[in-house]
């Protein structure tokens, strides 16, 4: 199937879906995009109009400022969609994070699934992922090659809960992105029974904010501002990735750095990353939950758009699946977690 | 293999030394014989099994993954080991008992059955070894098996951390260690004070290095100190045994007591003595001992191709030759001489030295000068080699490890200084992790451009730090991962030992030991100096 001749045109700097003359998640301003999820990679500013779930708008309007009942842009339920130009779109959980959607399209007889980002496991910040039976898959391979296999999230925050248990007069500095993983692992932790408050650098506090006044559990939060340093020894404090070797975390109680993401399975990554605790914790899809959803979807074809494309495709290749690599410009692989 | 897995993981992501020997030492006592043991030998690189290789390896993790999928994998983790235990799929579930503690192999059973393999029956073994084991024991293995840790720990610390462990003298630790063989069971029980001290009399083994305090200000007799030229190599003792079967065996020992025999094969052929040495390993050249001498030294970095080397080509051997400079003699036909007087020993070696062949071993002379005065002279007069200083060694002092106030001294030739400009700056680690305190600095060049000369980390105060880190914040033009980039305004003092001709710069200089000595604020980046009045020291 030619690129030119179908209707879903992949191209670096997003998808485009022809007939409806919308794109998917674009890399620039567009008339009007159809948003799977907040991340900046995936929703960035200045479109014209936006179609997305009722969470990824409030996480857009904040981030951007954009009114979110402003009349072009329009929300919807999982579940729910819209007709544009002859094709069907609805919006169905991906398990990413608050908001997150995979985008079904069904035209001219075919149905298309774009997951944008997506994770199996369950994520109590957020609704789990749904199998959406398509003939065209167009999934992500952040993970995509076999030595990333996350453990299971419970082993990683009991981990994390050793630690500054072990170390009273210390505190644990968790590295983790400000949309949805800073609060899975708030979620996660208050699941395992931490009820102890949880400081939060500033920069993670509005999104905190959001996820709470959108109906999501966090439990005491507090930032750290100008608390005393001895006040926060005993206690599990997070903050961005950037933030972790900063001047910033001078102010805390002979912090133990950590960081919760996917990328800490590989030793090396978090040595260069100073990081003493590695939490193998991610809001995407390991290779496991990768392979077997396309197994649970069987689709005639895979498309793969960023991530370890070469991996994936290898896997169809073994497989005898139809894959096929997009190779997105933009998504990023790193902080964008 | 568990508690194992466990401590070399911890170890990886521990950056604090004293952490790391925390570990190690809790490690050592609360494990059993021979585990303790087989893992002590894995931190120090001292296990090999000549039938386990990293071909292997690989070769059979094709038989559970696709080699395209593999060879993916292992070019985004960029370890083999590593590649190998994540992605490895066990045959059969881990069987229900996986939860208790010593559900998993022992190291013990493990090393057995690695050791006893060919090479025909290492792939079952390990299959079989991989299979009983969860991802991170798989890692432990496939490590010990194949060497080659890098985890951040030396041979040294993980002796330092033995000692600690049960409270024995490092230096006695030393000594036993290189004379047994893992799984150290001897030395365990004469740690844990379960058995005598081992009995060394007949095992080339490593005789802690005497070491010099820094002379600063003090001024020495010279009737009650000797004089000797500090050549710019790197120290090795070299120790010959025979066993009771008479079978002789030779080895090289680096400063911190690491076996380096394997990098200098021309060394060990040439040493046939019943003598332990101490001495200067240097590479044949014209930049130390004057061209007026046939026997003279190249600069340290000739030296350097040399170092870390498991094996030699011929041409190596041609371009750079090895050879001692003897600075003292240690043992003779098995008699320990270190108890006697400095001048005793060097008589001696006086009369011992002829017995080596002049191809690969000469004496360090003395330096006759007529008082201190006249030696420093003699000092600063040697700046145009590449000699580091001047040793001053008491006449009457007993060899003994490590540095003892008042025997022997180092009086190294004041440093060269350069003014040079801030280019690039760098976090650093551990305890400094949030500051900025690598520094790239250059010169400028007849064009008027910057070229690096040289980095340095060292040389300041905490509170100059703070100050360096503000100034990087807050001049950063440009930023490269985690390096940035500066505004060229502030000059440094940095001071060096010795500068060398290096194509690894752009300016085709490198320093040696450079580090800060001031922060010039008061002087201007333009008059900083210029690569040619580097180039000018070159020795």
């Amino acid at each position: 199937m030619a690129n030119k001749q179908h209707w879903i045109q992949p191209h670096p700097e997003g998808i485009y879906v022809a007939p409806a003359d919308l794109w998917i998640d674009p890399a620039k301003a567009v008339d009007h995009a159809v948003i799977t999820h907040g991340h900046a990679d995936h929703a960035r500013s200045g479109h014209g109009a936006v179609s997305a779930t009722p969470d990824t708008l409030a996480i857009m309007a904040l981030r951007y400022g954009v009114d979110e009942e402003a009349p072009t842009s329009a929300a919807f339920a999982h579940g729910d969609g819209f007709e544009k130009g002859g094709v069907k779109f609805s919006f169905h959980p991906a398990g990413h994070v608050l908001g997150s959607s995979q985008i079904l399209m069904e035209h001219a007889g075919e149905r298309v699934v774009v997951t944008g980002d997506y994770k199996r496991r369950p994520d109590p910040t957020c609704a789990a992922f749904e199998v959406v039976p398509c003939d065209i898959f167009v999934t992500e391979a952040t993970f995509g090659l076999p030595v990333f296999r996350h453990p299971p999230t419970r082993e990683e925050i009991a981990k994390l809960i050793d630690t500054v248990e072990a170390h009273p007069d210390r505190c644990v500095l968790v590295g983790a992105y400000a949309l949805g993983k800073a609060q899975r692992v708030i979620g996660e932790l208050r699941e395992m029974g931490w009820d102890k408050r949880i400081y939060l650098h500033g920069a993670l506090m509005k999104m905190c904010d959001l996820y709470k006044a959108r109906g999501v559990d966090l439990g005491e939060l507090c930032a750290v501002g100008d608390t005393p340093k001895e006040d926060m020894a005993g206690h599990i404090i997070l903050c961005p990735p950037s933030a972790l070797n900063d001047r910033w975390s001078r102010r805390l109680p002979a912090p133990i750095t950590a960081m919760a993401s996917g990328w800490m399975r590989v030793r090396q990554r978090a040595r260069q990353r100073n990081v003493e605790l590695p939490l193998i914790i991610s809001d995407h899809a390991d290779w496991d939950e990768l392979t077997q959803t396309i197994q649970d979807v069987d689709p005639s074809e895979t498309w793969i758009t960023h991530g370890s494309e070469d991996g994936l495709l290898r896997w169809c290749e073994l497989n005898q699946r139809k894959g096929r690599a997009l190779r997105l410009i933009g998504r990023v692989e790193e902080e964008g977690e | 293999m568990r508690a194992f897995a466990a401590l070399i993981d911890r170890l990886i992501y521990t950056r604090s030394r004293n952490i790391k020997l925390q570990l190690i030492a809790d490690y050592l006592r609360e494990t059993p014989d021979p585990d303790r043991g087989w893992a002590l030998a894995g931190l120090t690189d001292a296990l090999d099994f000549p039938a386990v290789k990293s071909a292997m390896v690989r070769k059979l993790a094709m038989t559970r993954i696709d080699e395209e999928l593999l060879r993916l994998s292992r070019q985004f983790v960029g370890d083999t080991s590593e590649t190998v235990a994540l992605l490895w799929e066990p045959r059969t579930s881990k069987p229900v008992v996986a939860e208790a503690a010593d559900a998993s192999i022992s190291i013990s059973a493990a090393v057995d059955q690695l050791t006893a393999t060919t090479r025909a029956s290492a792939p079952q073994v390990m299959e079989q070894l991989l299979d009983s084991l969860d991802v991170n024991e798989r890692y432990a293995l496939l490590k010990l098996a194949l060497g080659g840790m890098r985890i951040g720990v030396s041979a040294r610390l993980a002796k330092q951390a033995f000692a600690n462990a049960f409270d024995v003298s490092i230096d006695d630790v030393e000594e036993l260690w290189h004379a047994l063989k893992p799984p150290y069971a001897e030395l365990f029980a004469w740690a844990e004070g379960r058995a005598e001290k081992p009995d060394l009399s007949t095992t080339p083994f490593f005789r802690p290095f005497m070491l010099a305090h820094p002379l600063e200000e003090k001024i020495v007799d010279l009737a009650e100190h000797v004089a000797e030229w500090k050549w710019d190599g790197i120290r090795v003792q070299v120790a010959h045994d025979k066993d009771a079967n008479g079978k002789a065996e030779t080895r090289i020992y680096s400063r911190g007591g690491e076996e380096i025999s394997r990098s200098f094969p021309e060394i060990l052929a040439a040493f046939d003595q019943h003598a332990v040495i101490d001495g200067e390993l240097l590479v044949r050249g014209d930049a130390q001992g004057g061209a007026e001498r046939n026997d003279s030294a190249a600069s340290f970095n000739a030296l350097q191709q040399r170092l870390g080397r498991k094996t030699v080509s011929k041409k190596m051997l041609e371009e750079a030759p090895a050879f001692i400079r003897i600075y003292d003699l240690l043992a003779l036909n098995g008699e320990d001489l270190r108890p006697l007087p400095w001048s005793k020993r060097r008589a001696k070696l006086e009369k011992f030295i002829p017995q080596l062949p002049g191809s690969h071993f000469d004496i360090s002379q003395l330096i006759d000068a007529a008082d201190f005065g006249a030696l420093g002279e003699l000092r600063d007069g040697a700046r145009d080699s590449a000699i580091e200083g001047v040793m001053l060694k008491r006449r009457d002092s007993p060899y003994v490890s490590g540095r003892k106030t008042g025997l022997w001294y180092k009086w190294k030739r004041d440093p060269l200084v350069a003014d040079c400009v801030m280019m690039y700056a760098q976090r650093g680690n551990g305890r400094r992790a949030s500051f900025y305190s690598d520094y790239t600095f250059g010169c400028w060049t007849d064009d008027g451009e910057l070229h690096p000369v040289g980095k340095a980390y060292s040389g300041f105060t905490d509170e100059e730090l703070k100050m360096l880190d503000r100034f990087v914040r807050q001049n950063t033009t440009n930023r490269f991962g985690p390096v940035r980039e500066v505004e060229k305004q502030l000059v440094l003092e940095v001071a060096f030992d010795s500068i060398h001709e290096s194509k690894r710069h752009k300016s085709g200089l490198a320093m040696r030991f450079p580090r800060i000595s001031r922060i010039r604020t008061d002087k201007p980046a333009e008059e900083a100096d210029m690569i040619r009045t580097l180039q000018a020291m070159v020795t």
